[in-house]
This record gives structure tokens, C-alpha cells and sequence, in this order.
């Protein structure tokens, strides 16, 4: 086990190194370059000037010597400025990444709370009309697109009803207290669960089938247990396991989920940082803030394999790896 | 002695009427296809245009005039939405067919040849499986195509977004289709009649075109089907944070882009655009589950 986890460390490093690398070779391909922007904002600026400060910042440096040159600092632990916040990269990161994991934590734990349950009331009758109710709101839930889903309940709660703020945060509108904070994070966290109840629905349903098809639930039925007793003494646990690792596997989704829906609500996270920073052309906050979402994607995947390999003590450790 | 002799198409056919919501779904997309498909036709007969502006009538509610009334800048939202629609549908199933032409070629060629490449080809898909899908697309979606070395004419041309988006979504949505034709190809290479082809001397490529391919059609068919419902909804995606498709070429993504700040006095412009994606959406979910029940033995 020990070994396959670090296997699967190891190959996770490599593809956080090539993407750091590729990251870096896009940002170089973004309109532009920081010289440019010196340009914009002080017009006295000659090109020979423009060519000096490109040699002066190694601009004009072929890519590899630039990666590398970022690689050493970064290593070091320099990350470079921000150019909108004029501040280091960390400081701009911390209270994003603070204000994301409430998000997410939150979202992630109520859709779970509701989908799992709905998956299995649907799985334990099948074709039966509530199966089918659930089964269209499954369908609903993956197919509509979440930023409708987000300017939706903004225009109910915000527009006609006027009891929810449409976005922002409690301390930028200048107000204080637990249940202030609260207020503003009731749509985002309700449009990004929504979202995501619909496919874990659909897992557990599927899995929760395919586990009442064993036979050690028929025996479970023939020696007289309750239903109730069935599903969550015999059955849950097993039809658990799979489900378990294609939500970690979702975690990657949810940086996707949160990019668009801090984007709508202004609310000051880590994918509306990652949103600013490309569209602002703050190369150091883009390239640490998708580096950032790239291992936390790539952690996600490793703890899926693992808890796959650890839940199902069938698989054998050595195969996994091959 | 009296025997009905099934075909398989009528089978199938028979299978795939049971599932009236695959039909409801696949008969919509059927009209919104001819709607869109029609797009000018229909706008003339209409009386309808989506492109003059006219700033004294913006904002209007519902008339005989504007069906569904006009936007910010006094255009007609109906015919909008008819040429938005003709726009998302046409790059949402161009990207699809391109993903999954993609997918089956590198599944194909994982699957048959095995050994080194399958397993260098399956880690590349392992490896863009796990990656932040969204943030990256913009990325890629925000890069300056001149600096590419691509010809002056392709970055300046009009349509030079739609292309862009049809590149950035289909180099994204391969990897489902790419895993599943692999498997497939997996099991049907060690077959007899494989086997047999392989003995009579046919060439690696004839047994995969003639033999194999015809095999997968009908997966192949259920993800590109399902993978259409999400790459039209990734499309919308990227257009309304306004990195999709430009204006002033109209997409139902895009059409929302502005809408979030007009929601306090023109909600019904948020409103129309991303029911229509959603609908949309669901149709093809809903056609692709249809078709699967349809097409698997198995079910």
C-alpha cells in the first residue's frame, strides 16, 4: 500500500511539473506582455525603452530560460507580485482560498446529505414513479447551465422577493455579524449544490442497483431482516465504495463550478481570482491560482484511487500500479 | 407454420419507441434543428431581424411587432434567439462530431495496437482527465492566436471565434469517447473473426475500418449523442463569461452575458436564452439515454 501510494505521488508530481510548464507557455501566448502594460499606463515609453526593459526583464529570453528562471524563484519560495493587488501572490491567495473552502465545504456536504439518500429511495424502487420523479430531476440538475441556474435564483430571491443580497460579500457592503455573513452565501452555495446533486444522484442509484442484485442480500432477506435493515447494514457499505471514489473525482468539477459561480455572485474565492487574473493579465496570480487548481484537481484524483484501492481490499496494490 | 422474421432495425426501432421521453426529446431537437437550420427563411417570413439597432425602443415588453420584445439595444429578442440557436447548435454538434472523431481514432488505435502506445496514449487521457477543466479552457480561450503563427487572415476573420470555440471544447471532450472505443476495441480484438481476418493477411487499417469500427458504431453514436448535451452547455459556458463566441455573432451563451446586469429591468433577457441551452441540453440527455436502452443488449 505504502508503495502504491507513493507511485501514485510521484506520477501525480510529474503531471503537476509538465502542467507548470505548459501554464507557463500559454500565459506567454496571452494578448500582450507586462512591458505592454507599462506602455498603456505611461505613454512616454519609446520602443527602444520597451526593448531595453525587455532585455532588462528577460523578456526577450527564449521560453525555457524564462520557465526555468520562474522555476528557481518559485522553489525558493518567490512567487513574484500581484499586478492588480500590488501585493505578493501569497497574500492575495490566502483569504481567496479561505472564502473558497466555505463555499465548496459547504456545498459539497449538503448536496451529499440530499443526493445520497435520493439515489437510494430511488434505487430501492426502481421504475417506480418516485424513481422516475427523481430520475428527471437528475436530468434536470446535469443538463441545466449552472450560470442560468445562478442568475435564476438571483432574479427570485434578490430581484422579486428583495430577501437575499444578488452578490458581494457582507463586508464590502459594509455589514457585520455571523448572520450577515450567512445571507450572502445562501445563493451561491444553493445554485453550486443544485448543480451538483443531479449526477451524485445518478451514481448512487446506479450502484445502489447493482449492489441489491448480490446474493448475500437475498440471504439477508431470507433470514427474515427488515428492508431498512437490508439497505443500510448490507447493502450500503458496498454500494458506497464506488460512489465514494467518483466524488473524489468530481473534485476537479468543483473548481470548474466555482470559477463560474463566484464569477456571478462577486463573491471574493479562488476561481473568481483565477477569472480576474487571466482576464486582467496578472501573469504571477494566474499562473500560481491555476497551478493551485491543478493539484488540488490532481489530490483529489490521487485520494479517489486510494480510497478505491483502500474501501476494496480485493484489488491488490501491486496490479493498480502497472 | 407462420413465423414473423424481425430485422434488426425494426427491433431496435421497437426498443427505442418504448422510451416516449427519447422521443419527445429527439423530435424537439428535430424542430429547433429545422428552426435553426431555416434561420433566415423563418426571420423573413417573420418580418423579423436581429441585427438593426434602435435605441428608442429598448427594453420593450411582448407585441405584435417583437414576439418576445426587444433587448438593450432595441433588437428583436425572438430573432435573436433564432440566430443565437443556429449559432450553439452548429458549434455544439461540429465540436461533438470533431471530440468524438478524435476519441475514436485514438481509442482505436490504444485498444488495437496495445503495448507502449496504449499505455503512453491512455495516460496522456488519464492526465487531461484530471486536470481543472474550466480555468485552463480559459486560458486557452484568452490566447493571442497571432502569436501562434497562424495566418493574419484566420486571427482578423470574423468567424475566427467560432472556430476557436470548436477547437478548444473538442480538444477537451474526446477523452470519454476515447476510453470507452478503447475498451470496446479491447475486447473485440481478441475475437475469432478478428482473428480469422488477421490470418487471410488484412491489413491492421481494413481490420480496424471494416471489422471493428462497424462494431462500436452504435457506442460511439450514445457518447457522441450524450458528449453534444455537455459541449453545448461548456460552449454556453465560456460565451457568457464572454470568452465563447464574439459579438456582434449571436450564441445563447453569449445572449446572457450582458443579462446579469440587466436583471433588475429586463429579467425576461436572462430568462429566454439559457431556458432555450437547458432545453436543448436535456433533449440530447435525454435522446442519448433513449438510444443506449435502444442500442445495448445488455439492458
Amino acid at each position: 500500500m505504502t508503495r502504491f501510494i507513493f507511485n501514485r505521488l510521484l506520477q501525480s508530481a510529474l503531471v503537476l511539473a509538465v502542467m507548470s510548464f505548459a501554464i507557463y507557455g500559454l500565459m506567454g501566448l496571452m494578448p500582450g506582455d507586462p512591458i505592454d502594460l507599462m506602455i498603456t499606463s505611461d505613454p512616454k515609453i519609446t520602443s527602444e525603452d520597451a526593448a531595453r526593459l525587455r532585455a532588462l526583464y528577460g523578456l526577450d529570453a527564449p521560453i525555457s530560460e524564462r520557465y526555468w528562471h520562474w522555476l528557481s524563484g518559485a522553489l525558493s519560495g518567490d512567487f513574484g507580485f500581484s499586478r492588480m493587488f500590488a501585493r505578493p501572490v501569497f497574500e492575495v491567495i490566502w483569504p481567496a482560498l479561505a472564502n473558497t473552502s466555505i463555499l465548496l465545504g459547504l456545498s459539497f456536504i449538503i448536496a451529499l446529505m440530499i443526493a445520497l439518500p435520493l439515489g437510494i429511495i430511488a434505487a430501492v424502487r426502481p421504475y417506480s414513479g418516485l424513481d422516475y420523479g427523481i430520475n428527471l430531476f437528475v436530468f434536470a440538475g446535469i443538463s441545466v447551465p449552472p450560470f442560468w441556474l445562478a442568475l435564476l435564483l438571483m432574479m427570485l430571491f434578490a430581484v422579486v422577493l428583495g430577501i437575499l443580497p444578488a452578490g458581494g460579500t457582507a463586508e464590502a457592503a459594509g455589514a457585520s455579524g455571523f448572520w450577515q455573513g450567512l445571507k450572502y452565501l445562501v445563493l451561491p452555495i444553493a445554485s453550486l449544490t443544485i448543480a451538483s446533486i443531479g449526477g451524485h444522484t445518478r451514481y448512487m442509484r446506479a450502484s445502489m442497483i447493482e449492489t441489491l442484485r448480490n446474493d448475500y442480500i437475498r440471504t439477508a432477506r431470507a433470514k427474515g431482516l427488515s428492508e431498512r435493515q437490508v439497505i443500510t447494514g448490507h447493502a450500503l457499505r458496498n454500494a458506497l465504495i464506488p460512489v465514494v471514489t467518483i466524488i473524489a473525482l468530481d473534485f476537479g468539477y468543483l473548481f470548474s463550478g466555482a470559477l463560474v459561480t463566484e464569477t456571478i455572485f462577486a463573491y471574493p474565492g479562488m476561481g473568481k481570482l483565477i477569472f480576474d487574473a487571466i482576464m486582467g493579465n496578472d501573469y504571477n496570480l494566474a499562473m500560481i491560482t491555476l497551478l493551485f487548481a491543478t493539484a488540488f484537481t490532481l489530490f483529489g484524483n490521487f485520494l479517489a484511487d486510494v480510497a478505491y484501492t483502500w474501501l476494496d481490499p480485493r484489488l491488490s496494490f501491486g496490479e493498480s500500479d502497472q | 407454420m407462420t413465423e414473423t422474421v424481425h430485422r434488426p432495425q425494426a427491433l431496435l426501432w421497437a426498443r427505442f419507441r418504448q422510451h416516449r421521453l427519447a422521443i419527445a426529446s429527439g423530435s424537439l431537437l428535430l424542430i429547433l434543428a429545422c428552426i435553426s437550420g431555416g434561420a433566415p427563411l423563418w426571420l423573413h417570413l417573420l418580418a423579423l431581424d436581429g441585427q438593426t439597432v434602435d435605441l428608442f425602443n429598448r427594453f420593450q415588453p411582448a407585441s405584435a411587432s417583437h414576439p418576445l420584445g426587444t433587448d438593450e439595444l432595441g433588437r428583436d429578442l425572438l430573432a435573436r434567439l433564432i440566430e443565437g440557436g443556429r449559432i450553439s447548435l452548429l458549434v455544439g454538434l461540429t465540436a461533438a462530431l470533431f471530440a468524438s472523431a478524435i476519441g475514436t481514432a485514438i481509442g482505436l488505435a490504444s485498444g488495437y495496437f496495445g503495448g507502449r502506445l496504449d499505455a503512453f496514449l491512455m495516460r496522456c487521457t488519464d492526465g487531461i482527465i484530471s486536470l481543472p477543466l474550466l480555468p485552463l479552457l480559459i486560458v486557452l480561450a484568452a490566447i493571442d492566436l497571432s502569436k501562434l503563427g497562424l495566418p493574419e487572415a484566420v486571427v482578423t476573420s470574423e468567424n475566427a471565434s467560432l472556430y476557436r470555440i470548436c477547437v478548444i471544447v473538442a480538444l477537451a471532450g474526446w477523452t470519454t469517447v476515447a476510453r470507452l472505443v478503447r475498451a470496446e476495441t479491447l475486447a473485440l480484438r481478441e475475437r475469432d473473426f478478428i482473428r480469422a481476418s488477421t490470418a487471410q493477411g488484412a491489413t491492421s487499417l481494413r481490420i480496424m475500418r471494416v471489422h471493428i469500427l462497424p462494431n462500436l458504431a452504435a457506442s460511439i453514436i450514445v457518447a457522441t449523442t450524450l458528449s453534444t448535451g455537455n459541449i453545448i452547455l461548456l460552449e454556453s459556458v465560456l460565451s457568457f463569461l464572454g470568452l465563447g463566441i464574439q459579438p456582434p455573432i449571436a450564441s445563447w451563451g453569449n445572449l446572457l452575458t450582458n443579462a446579469q446586469e440587466l436583471i433588475w429591468e429586463a429579467p425576461q433577457l436572462a430568462f429566454y436564452p439559457g431556458a432555450l441551452i437547458f432545453v436543448t441540453v436535456i433533449a440530447f440527455n435525454f435522446l442519448g439515454d433513449g438510444l443506449r436502452d435502444a442500442l445495448d443488449p445488455k439492458s
